[in-house]
């Protein structure tokens, strides 16, 4: 939590208490994966985002739907930062925890700093629970957490007291308690109640009495901070100075959908995703399924390879054809990509990365897909790879990859992350009509048709709908004469193939912008970095470069091909380090191509980078001539 | 059995319209040349332009065809041609879309894409081209080979209990399903327009011979002096009758039996229904010489609404619903607020 020194503290409160202000706050919310969770951080981000903080939220939960009440299995958390000042992570340490339950409580200590503030259910607090998760039953009061300010209030006590005299069930009023501790949060950092208010008459529109228990319970809540002294003073976060616009809350995978269904109208032609659920891609199919009003057809596949098999079927047909994954589903979807790299057709894959390898850590995030996504086919099988760098950036990512297929026919790789998939940013609303221009020419000029007839320019063969009179054409995976589109087994056209399709990829990195960077163009240390990390890099910059330090920071939005000013940066520093969440793909990348000593600055815990991490390790680098020892 | 008409088209179409100039490289004496025959002359005979068929195959000997048929074509990848037809199917329903499969590409590798194409009821034109052999890798048994079969593979028997595609094919949910053989040129050609007729997924098999590693397997089934006794031709609301009108099947206790019609009289002679019920087409599907003569013909035709023009529908009804969705709308829902300059 970080105050705002420019502003006074302890404006007096209007019940005559102190009110700090602070430029930053993160707040974790964390209970039972029954417990609403979720939903809590979801309102309370909602918010936020309405009173002009910027934020970044962090979703947390477990693989499994239903983990055994109590246990650290079935911890499921949200996390949320806001301030006043630009905000891109959901913060390093929580400064705030809400423990609904004992292994809440547990489960997160250790991310905790000194003095940070825990708000816990007493209420749950008893041996037996504490005993399930290996806690001493005095644990709230035998002084194991004298480090921290500790706020024991009883939540389910409280929420019941709320309810009296309604008709709810006990349990159907213990499931509210989750909106007690949104309201005292609400209460704490000064949220109004308003807009959560507006949210539960929505969502109960058809029963009245949950709406009106929820909002009871929520003001009981925001009540019992005003009224108890043991809340001596209550904080302000001020608004945040973003541009002027209409913003909404975005999570990737929204993001990734949109940018779909966006890029299908841009290019004047209709959308098919075909798709088989998997954690935690399956988002963008439960949103895209939605959009039939926009001509999106999708087709839940009977498993991953005729996903992307019915999306090549679309392709054919002249479609905008994608196909939503994660790292085990990409696997599958090997040899068929190689079929549309061989059939010269527009596709774009989308893998949401998770922890690997194998079934791996399903719900958490990781950045090892990328060597797969460059050259998981069997043959030469180049295609173009771009990644997302935050949840709003899905958005153009998806827009992008769209523009690159149909303009170079080709499939193209999307890498977005676990992170930016569920993380949600507030998104400045862009106008349609700044959107790109994607229309794509289909050919039905019968005269001279050849099916591997190409443009001199990009490549690309021309794009036939299927249906079209006059052009029948057969395509398929065995190799083509070049032009004519016959299979041949002529060695020279083979060989001459292969260097075209390369040729073609190739080609992209003229129509690309540079890759983006923070700082100089020369120093000390240039940090690399590609897709979901963005967020956590740069803010690590921006420290390191206040405290004096000649830190740069590069960050790639496309990979293959790499942006034309990659070259000239990573040979304009001392140090190159390529930070990623795996063993150092990109890394790996760079040095293949470049010929540069890069290391690597590499977590793969499957959670996203702390700033502070990032900046403690390329502090020593800049303080170690060794650099080797501490990477 | 009310088959949907393919709309009437005024285009005259030939069979030399639907060849191809690349020479067809199959072995001198494989069945399906003459499959090819049959498809060729079927086409222009459907009242729909060339542009509006596509034929769409895997791996395999059999998926080789596209590249001789005049139409859109596409050679995919082995055992997913089900899964790519399925996505042209549902971006173009106007479109006629044959899958050409085989026993190996539309029974083993690609099984899972046969069977959840035919329980979706996609209108796909399936055609599974089976020669109880791995012909292309030069040999092998596959997922129809007889029990015991001795292969390259299976150098002292085969020890793999064979799929019957059709029982597979009506276990599947299939509306249509149909068996016909390379040898018997024009039931094939009634057989395969029976399933371009047919508003669904129509799953056929075909009985072809592969002269070279399997020559002969269905030599019972076509040889003139054998087949009279060991086929049995079935048409809708005809009796179960072969072997030249003498012999006939009844039912009993719930097994077929083959009786001679003179001794019974045609009355007792079991009358074929292709809306029968499901129990009994399996029964048929599943007679085999030499017990009993095999099936050819159309075992079950039954409609229902087709996944392709249901999810069509789907779209349409949203549109009308709620008028065609504004990008501008889209980007500006959920959750906003405005920031002040």
């Amino acid at each position: 939590m970080s105050t705002d020194t420019s502003s006074p503290l302890g404006d007096p409160g209007s019940n005559g208490r102190s009110v700090e202000s602070l430029e930053t706050v993160a707040i974790r919310f964390a209970g039972d994966s029954g417990d609403g969770m979720q939903l809590t951080g979801t309102q309370f981000t909602s918010t936020t985002a309405i009173v002009g903080n910027d934020l970044a939220t962090l979703p947390d939960y477990p693989a499994e739907i239903r983990a055994p009440a109590g246990t650290l299995a079935g911890v499921s958390g949200f996390q949320v930062q806001f301030g006043s000042s630009d905000i891109y992570t959901p913060g390093d340490r929580p400064d705030v925890l809400v423990a609904m339950n004992p292994a809440a409580l547990k489960a997160n200590l250790k991310d905790l700093e000194p003095g940070a503030m825990i708000f816990v259910n007493s209420d749950a607090f008893d041996a037996r629970s504490c005993e399930k998760v290996d806690l001493p039953p005095t644990v709230l009061g035998d002084g194991t957490l004298d480090a921290f300010r500790v706020f024991e209030v009883q939540f389910t006590t409280l929420t019941r007291g709320a309810l009296e005299g309604s008709d709810l069930t006990t349990r159907e009023k213990d499931r509210c308690k989750n909106f007690l501790a949104l309201g005292l949060m609400y209460y704490c950092f000064s949220r109004p109640l308003e807009h959560t208010e507006k949210w539960l008459d929505q969502k109960f529109a058809k029963k009245p009495d949950m709406a009106e228990a929820n909002k009871l319970v929520l003001r009981a809540g925001f009540n019992y901070g005003v009224t108890t002294e043991a809340f001596a003073v209550s904080y302000k976060v001020p608004p945040a100075s973003i541009a002027p616009g209409v913003y909404r809350q975005v999570t990737g995978n929204t993001a990734t959908a949109m940018g779909f269904v966006a890029a299908a109208q841009l290019a004047k032609s209709d959308l098919f995703l075909g798709s088989y659920p998997i954690t935690p891609a399956s988002d963008i199919l439960h949103e895209l399924s939605k959009y039939k009003r926009f001509g999106v057809r999708t087709f839940q596949a009977e498993d991953e390879i005729a996903a992307v098999a019915s999306a090549i079927g679309a392709a054919f047909g002249g479609n905008i054809a994608i196909t939503t994954t994660s790292g085990p589903g990409l696997a599958l979807k090997g040899e068929a990509i190689g079929l549309a790299i061989m059939t010269e057709l527009p596709l774009v894959i989308v893998d949401v990365q998770r922890g690997g390898p194998s079934t791996g850590l399903p719900t958490k995030t990781e950045q090892s897909d990328l060597l797969q996504a460059m050259y998981g086919r069997n043959g030469e099988a180049p295609m173009p790879v771009i990644a997302a760098a935050t949840p709003a950036d899905c958005f153009d990512m998806a827009i992008e990859a769209v523009r690159i297929a149909t303009k170079y026919m080709t499939p193209v790789m999307l890498l977005t992350d676990g992170y930016i998939a569920n993380g949600a940013e507030p998104w400045k609303v862009p106008d349609v009509a700044s959107l790109p221009d994607l229309t794509v020419h289909f050919r039905t000029e019968v005269e001279g048709f050849q099916s591997y007839d190409r443009n001199p320019v990009t490549l690309a063969r021309p794009w036939v709908r299927a249906g079209t009179p006059g052009l029948e054409h057969r395509i398929g995976g065995l190799e083509k004469a070049d032009g004519s589109g016959t299979v041949s087994y002529d060695p020279d056209n083979h060989e001459h193939m292969n260097r075209i399709r390369a040729e073609k990829v190739a080609r992209i990195a003229a129509d690309i912008p540079d890759a983006e960077v923070i700082g100089d163009d020369h120093g000390d240390v240039l940090i690399v970095g590609w897709g979901g990390t963005y967020g956590a890099l740069r803010a690590a910059t921006a420290l390191l470069r206040r405290k004096g330090h000649k830190v740069s920071f590069m960050h790639l939005r496309h990979i293959n091909p790499m942006p034309g000013n990659v070259e000239r940066m990573l040979k304009s520093f001392r140090t190159v380090i390529a930070a990623e969440l795996n063993l150092g793909q990109l890394r790996h990348l760079l040095r293949e191509r470049y010929l540069v000593d890069v290391k690597g600055l590499n977590k793969i815990q499957g959670q996203p980078f702390k700033i502070s991490e990032i900046v403690k390790k390329i502090e020593a680098v800049l303080e170690t001539p060794s650099q080797e020892a501490v990477l | 059995m009310t088959a949907v008409t393919v709309a009437p088209n005024p285009v005259k179409l030939t069979r030399s319209d639907f060849k191809t100039e690349q020479e067809v490289r199959w072995c001198p004496g494989c069945g399906d040349y003459a499959i090819l025959a049959q498809f060729q002359k079927l086409f222009p005979t459907l009242g729909l332009p060339r542009e509006q068929f596509a034929v769409i195959s895997g791996i395999g000997c059999s998926s080789r065809f596209p590249y001789y048929m005049n139409t859109y074509g596409f050679h995919t990848i082995h055992g997913r041609a089900p899964a790519v037809a399925t996505g042209l199917k549902i971006m173009h329903p106007e479109m006629q879309v044959w899958v050409i499969t085989g026993d190996g590409d539309g029974l083993s590798i690609g099984g899972n894409h046969l069977i959840h194409a035919l329980r979706r009821n996609i209108d796909l034109k399936i055609v599974l081209f089976n020669n109880q052999i791995y012909g292309l890798t030069k040999g092998q048994y596959s997922p129809t080979s007889e029990f015991g079969k001795r292969t390259k593979s299976s150098p002292f028997g085969s020890v793999d209990t064979p799929f019957q595609p059709l029982s597979v094919a009506l276990g599947a949910e299939g509306g249509f399903v149909a068996r016909a053989a390379d040898r018997e040129q024009k039931h094939l050609g009634e057989v395969l327009d029976a399933a371009a007729h047919f508003k669904g997924a129509a799953f056929t098999e075909i009985y072809q011979n592969c002269p070279i590693f399997n020559d002969g397997a269905f030599a019972p089934l076509t040889e003139k002096g054998q087949k009279e006794a060991n086929v049995i031709f079935v048409e809708h609301g005809k009796p179960l009758l072969f072997n030249g009108g003498t012999q006939g099947i009844i039912f009993e206790d719930f097994r077929p039996k083959i009786v001679n019609v003179e001794e019974v009289g045609i009355d007792k002679i079991c009358v074929h229904r292709e809306d029968g019920p499901l129990g009994y087409h399996l029964a048929l599907a599943r007679m085999h010489a030499p017990e009993f003569p095999t099936a050819l013909g159309i075992i079950r035709r039954v409609e229902r609404p087709s996944y392709d023009e249901m999810v069509n529908a789907q779209v349409q009804t949203e549109i009308e619903k709620k008028g065609r969705g504004d990008l501008h709308d889209l980007l500006n829902s959920g959750h906003m607020w405005t920031v002040g300059a």
